[in-house]
C-alpha cells in the first residue's frame, strides 16, 4: 500500500471574514522587482558531485550578492567521497 | 551525490525548516555483493515502504537511536546484474544509504548505496528552474550585460518555499503586528485551511499571497471558525519586513 506523500495533500480554504487588500502596500510575489526577488527568493540549485552543500551555498550567497544564505539540509557529503565494497 | 539542492536567500532563510522537515525524493543506484532476481529484488523493495525502523549510520549528525521513519513510496526502476535503480520518497531524516545497507540484509546479499540524486525537496522538483551553478552564474553575467530575465526567472518566491505548509490568510490590517513579532488573532483572519491542528506549523500570507511568518497553531480550524477572539497561532519566525504594511496597532 503506497502512502500519500505530504505533495500529494491537497486541502481546502475556509472563508472567515470579509476584507479586501490595499493595493498601496506589499507586492504580489510575481510581480516583484529583481531586488526584491533576492530578498525573498529561493534558487533550485542542481548541485554536482565534488562541491559539498556548504559550498554551493556559499558560491550563490556571494554571486547573488546576498547578505545570507542557506540551504534545506545536506545532500549527504560525508559519503561522497569514499564508497567502499 | 547530486540534484535538488534548495538554496534560499536573505529573508527566505526563515523558513529553511519547512523544508529541512519535508518530505525528500530520491532515484538511488545500488550495488548488490551477489545476485538476485528482480522479482525478488521488488518484493524486498515493497517491504520498505511504510514505517520503518532505522538507526542513523555511523557517520551521521543525529543522535544513533533507533526511530521510525515514513517510506511513502519506493519504486524499482530497472535491476541489471548486481546494480538495482530505485525511487523513493520519504520523511525528512531518512538516510538512503542505510536504506541500502538494509535492503541488501534482507537480500541476503548485502548491498551498498552506489550512486544518489536527490529529484525532490518539498515542493521543489527537477522541474522547478532547476539550474547548476555553471547556468546560475551564466544567467548572472547576462544580467550584468543588461538583461536580467534569466535570472529573474531562475528565481523563485519564498512563498512557493512554504506551498505545503497549510495557510492562514490575515487581514492587511494584521499584517505589520505580525512583522513585529506579534501572535496572530482571530480577528486578523481572512481564510484559512481546513483540517488545521493545535501545534501544526502554519505559514501565514496576506491576501496578495505574500508571506508573512511562520507560526504554530493553538487552535484547530474548527475551534477559528467558531471564535471571535483568542490567538489563533504563535508567531515564531517572521519573514517579511516590518513597515511592509502600515501599522494600525497600538503598542
Amino acid at each position: 500500500m503506497a502512502l500519500r506523500p505530504p505533495w500529494e495533500i491537497k486541502r481546502e480554504v475556509v472563508q472567515k471574514a470579509v476584507d479586501e487588500t490595499d493595493a498601496a502596500y506589499g507586492c504580489e510575489p510575481e510581480k516583484r522587482n529583481l531586488e526584491q526577488r533576492i530578498e525573498y527568493g529561493f534558487l533550485n540549485v542542481d548541485k554536482q558531485a565534488g562541491p559539498t552543500s556548504h559550498d554551493v551555498t556559499a558560491t550563490v550567497r556571494r554571486l547573488m550578492g546576498a547578505k545570507r544564505a542557506g540551504h534545506s539540509g545536506t545532500l549527504e557529503e560525508l559519503c561522497s567521497r569514499d564508497i567502499r565494497v | 551525490m547530486t540534484g535538488v539542492l534548495p538554496v534560499a536567500l536573505n529573508d527566505a532563510t526563515k523558513v529553511l525548516k519547512v523544508l529541512l522537515e519535508g518530505g525528500k525524493e530520491y532515484v538511488c543506484v545500488m550495488q548488490l555483493h551477489g545476485p538476485a532476481e528482480p522479482s525478488m529484488v521488488e518484493s524486498v523493495l515493497a517491504e520498505f515502504q511504510g514505517e520503518i525502523y532505522q538507526r542513523p549510520p555511523l557517520r551521521a549528525s543525529v543522535k544513533r537511536t533507533l526511530r521510525t521513519r515514513t517510506v511513502y513510496y519506493i519504486n524499482l526502476l530497472e535491476a541489471e546484474g548486481r546494480l538495482v535503480l530505485f525511487k523513493a520518497g520519504c520523511q525528512a531524516g531518512t538516510y538512503v544509504r542505510k536504506l541500502c545497507f538494509d535492503i541488501g540484509q534482507v537480500l541476503g546479499t548485502g548491498g551498498h548505496m552506489k550512486e544518489l540524486r536527490r529529484t525532490r525537496v518539498g515542493p521543489f522538483t527537477e522541474d522547478v528552474a532547476l539550474a547548476s551553478l555553471e547556468e546560475l552564474a551564466q544567467a548572472h553575467d547576462q544580467f550584468k550585460e543588461g538583461d536580467a530575465s534569466r535570472l529573474v526567472r531562475l528565481l523563485q518566491p519564498v512563498e512557493d518555499a512554504l506551498a505545503l505548509v497549510p495557510k492562514m490568510t490575515v487581514r492587511d490590517s494584521a499584517v505589520d503586528a505580525i512583522c513585529h513579532g506579534a501572535d496572530l488573532a482571530i480577528p486578523g483572519i481572512f481564510s484559512l485551511e481546513k483540517e488545521i491542528t493545535p501545534e501544526s506549523t502554519v505559514a501565514v500570507f496576506t491576501l496578495k499571497g505574500e508571506a508573512v511568518s511562520l507560526g504554530r497553531a493553538l487552535m484547530s480550524t474548527e475551534d477559528i471558525l467558531e471564535k471571535e477572539k483568542g490567538i489563533a497561532a504563535k508567531t515564531e519566525r517572521v519573514v517579511m519586513k516590518p513597515g511592509t504594511y502600515p501599522k494600525k496597532w497600538r503598542g
